[in-house]
């Protein structure tokens, strides 16, 4: 970076300490998308044919299926041709870098910067982490210590090779391909994300955490994540993700799939911090994910905790299949909307097995301009004999632009069932302001302590180090935000 | 009154909100050490009074002069004001439900601390010093879970306004009506609270509308606001003539 932009980049970046740009020689694909841009994008990866077959005809399937516009979230239409689906650094060695020595410096110092050291004596203690940078995985850590305990974590694009009968069984089997637009999108041309497997009665000895960066202009993101937890294992999974700032939008369409075998549990936290674009909404990503977890045995528990404070557009329903007896599916969310931004999520909770239990807390704030909508469903499948859904929606309004919606729908198909739904909206009032005020608070603080109130419960479900991560970025996606 | 500079001096106060005169050319000055009472009927401006003083932003002040410990009053922010020692113990406390109350109360006497130049308490010291002044009006440890002032009874609301004060230690305490609506025990509670914090450098005013709390904490001065200015100043047996004959007299006078 030269001098000029070093001075230029801290007084625009305001409030978006993630929007630098690394300078770095970038492989990237033309724009545009056809079966010779998969199989190119395969041949890269040097996939097994099978997956190759898999994102063929997914892409035949989405090019039969239309875009979804039920959400929200307003917006230009998007040229699919116009994005690159692959970048890679030139210096990530596509057969992996044995050792972090061999991570080119520019990228390892990209990751902290952005706070997650990669080098195993600085990282954070007892978490492993996969950095994904554009589409390719630039290093796994702690590999070693989680091989001993039989855990495997590794980019996905090294599991189609090394674990193909793990990812023939599962890939797909939570999110088909033809489930929505953009998971079809995502399985034909999806890049690195992480792949986990825990066996069966182990209790992962480490958080494992998945940084995305994309970094390339005018690509977008398309990261798989697939999460096996075998019978009476326990994982806990982290991923946090951050962008340039750019004028253009970038699109982001993940999948996620978790399965969650008999007596398995897996907690799977979300801390997203893509670019939101600028007040006037210019820039931005737009985020159209699709994650689904499968408590497919009995007493399973998948557990989404999610922090949504970036992107231009969130689109993202983190959902339960509770099929097994007695399953336990949570859903605990903060999402933010200011200046242009638009999110539109929630969940699904699936109710089939019987017992099979619920929650869903979620916590919406808006301001400036923002747009905010909880959109939740729960079904109570006839065979889920005394199910039991909890739901709570909270809004809260900052200033008299910004808007806030709560979509619920239900589906109780067993007299058995129960179903409870609380919402409240409220408004950061004056006279708070004043009494915080009146006790020596300054304004700002005021407002942080108001906010991280409403969001508490919400924060308590997060890893510690990054329930501070995640208070400390709301208190700068809200700098200026009142007053 | 003693010769020294007084601790608050307000002057030829006019105070309007929503293009209306509420206060109209009041002077009020309190010495250090000394506990003021005001009293006054309803809507003559006491409330306005100590929320202009705190810096309430729904206030203009039209014309006047406060100055704080020699200082300026009208160019400090609230917070300044409140750093600097002034606390209002609200009328009606304000509710912050997902706010811990223990959480608030560290965050507030930490930052007056800091702006005193003392260090900042860590938990375990706030947990010391707020189990010696909790008992004091009669609040447990389970009290710093709640929300602040959240579904708390009207008694709590203003328990927990007299516990802020003593954590926060100001020079100057306005209790604006922090007696009403509550019962004897409540009342004595309170007013252990207020007795507490009597001292030579700290002065304390009392708005009131009766003067039963007077019984339990006896003032220096007496003054009565009527329609926006001190009509009269006296001693506590000002108080109990109005408890006797009511504002009428003094009604009828200014008429
Ligand atoms: N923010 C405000 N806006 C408009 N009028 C106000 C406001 N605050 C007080 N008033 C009016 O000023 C008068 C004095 O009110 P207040 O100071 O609350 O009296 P007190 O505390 O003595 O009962 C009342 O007539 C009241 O309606
Ligand atoms: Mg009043």
């Amino acid at each position: 970076m030269n001098t000029s932009t070093d001075e230029l980049t801290p007084l625009l970046q305001r409030g978006y300490e993630a929007g630098f740009v690394t300078d770095i020689e970038t492989d990237q694909s033309p724009p545009g998308l056809s079966e010779e841009v998969i199989t190119r994008l395969s041949e890269t990866k040097k996939e097994p044919r099978y997956l190759l077959d898999w994102r063929l005809q997914a892409y035949r399937a989405w090019l039969e299926m239309k875009e979804p516009h039920w959400s929200i979230a307003a917006y230009p239409p998007i040229d699919y041709q116009a994005v690159s689906y692959y970048a890679a650094p030139r210096s990530v060695d596509p057969k992996r870098p044995k050792s972090l020595d061999e991570v080119d410096p520019r990228l390892l110092e990209t990751y902290r910067k952005l706070g997650v050291p990669l080098h195993e004596q600085a990282a954070l203690a007892g978490v492993a982490m996969d950095a994904v940078f554009d589409s390719v995985s630039v290093a796994t850590t702690f590999r070693e210590t989680l091989k001993k305990a039989g855990v495997i974590f590794c980019p996905f694009s090294e599991a189609a090779v090394e674990y193909p009968e793990l990812v023939r069984q599962y890939l797909g089997s939570v999110v088909p391909y033809r489930d929505n637009f953009f998971a079809a999108l995502n399985s034909a041309v999806f890049s690195d994300g992480s792949f986990v497997y825990v066996p069966p009665g182990v209790r992962c000895p480490m958080e494992l955490s998945t940084y995305f960066r994309i970094n390339a202009a005018k690509t977008g993101q398309f990261e798989r994540t697939l999460i096996i937890a075998d019978r009476g294992s326990y994982v806990s999974y982290l991923e946090g993700c951050t962008a340039p700032m750019r004028d253009e939008n970038q699109l982001h369409a993940a999948v996620v799939e978790l399965v969650a075998l008999e007596g398995a549990e897996i907690r799977y936290a979300t801390v997203q911090n893509w670019y939101p674009g600028d007040e006037e909404g210019r820039g931005g990503i737009y985020n159209f994910v699709t994650k689904r977890g499968d408590c497919r045995g009995a007493r399973s528990k998948i557990s989404w905790t999610q922090v949504e404070t970036g992107s231009a557009i969130t689109w993202k329903y983190p959902s339960c299949i509770l099929r097994g007896d007695e399953s336990v599916g949570e859903f605990y969310s903060v999402a933010l909307a200011r200046h242009r931004q638009q999110a539109d999520t929630g969940t699904k909770m699936i109710h089939m097995g019987r017992r099979t239990r619920s929650v869903v807390i979620s916590k919406g704030i808006s301001a400036g301009h923002g747009r905010n909508a909880y959109r939740g469903m729960v079904r109570m499948a006839p065979t889920a004999l005394h199910a039991h859904n909890y739901t709570r929606c909270d809004s809260l309004l900052i200033g008299p632009h910004c808007q806030a919606y709560t979509i619920p729908v239900l589906e109780v198909r067993h007299p058995s069932a129960r179903v409870e739904h609380e919402a409240t909206a409220s408004k950061i009032a004056d006279d708070q302001i004043f009494y915080c005020r009146q006790r020596g608070l300054d304004e700002e603080t005021a407002v942080h302590l108001l906010v991280n109130g409403f969001c508490r419960e919400v924060f308590q479900k997060l890893p510690l180090e990054f329930a501070v991560e995640a208070q400390k970025l709301i208190a700068v996606s809200l700098e200026g935000a009142v007053g | 009154m003693n010769n020294e500079q007084p601790l608050l001096d307000v002057r030829n106060l006019w105070i309007k909100a929503q293009d209306q005169f509420i206060l109209n050319g009041l002077d009020l000055r309190i010495g250090l050490g000394e506990v003021h009472a005001i009293m006054g009927p309803n809507g003559s401006g006491k409330s306005t009074l100590v929320q202009s003083l705190a810096g309430h932003p729904g206030y203009t002040i039209e014309k006047g002069e406060i100055s704080f410990d020699g200082e300026d009053l009208l160019t400090l922010t609230p917070e300044e004001r409140a750093r600097r020692g002034l606390f209002l113990a609200f009328q009606y406390p304000v509710e912050i439900a997902g706010l811990g109350n223990g959480y608030f109360l560290k965050a507030a006497v930490n930052a007056v601390r800091e702006a005193r130049g003392q260090t900042p308490y860590d938990a375990v010291e706030f947990l010391k010093v707020f189990r010696e002044l909790a008992p004091l009006v009669g609040l447990g440890q389970d009290f710093l879970e709640r929300g602040v002032n959240a579904g708390f009874s009207g008694g709590e609301k203003k328990r927990n306004e007299i516990l802020q004060m003593l954590l926060l230690e100001p020079r100057l305490t306005l209790l604006d009506e922090t007696d009403s609506g509550l019962d004897v025990d409540a009342l004595k509670l309170v007013a252990r609270g207020v007795n507490a914090t009597r001292s030579k450098d700290r002065s304390i005013v009392l708005v009131t509308h009766y003067q039963r709390l007077l019984d339990y904490i006896d003032p220096d001065v007496v003054h009565i606001l009527i329609k926006g200015r001190i009509v009269r100043s006296g001693t506590r047996e000002l108080a109990r003539e109005i408890e006797r004959e009511g504002y009428e007299p003094l009604l009828t006078a200014m008429a």
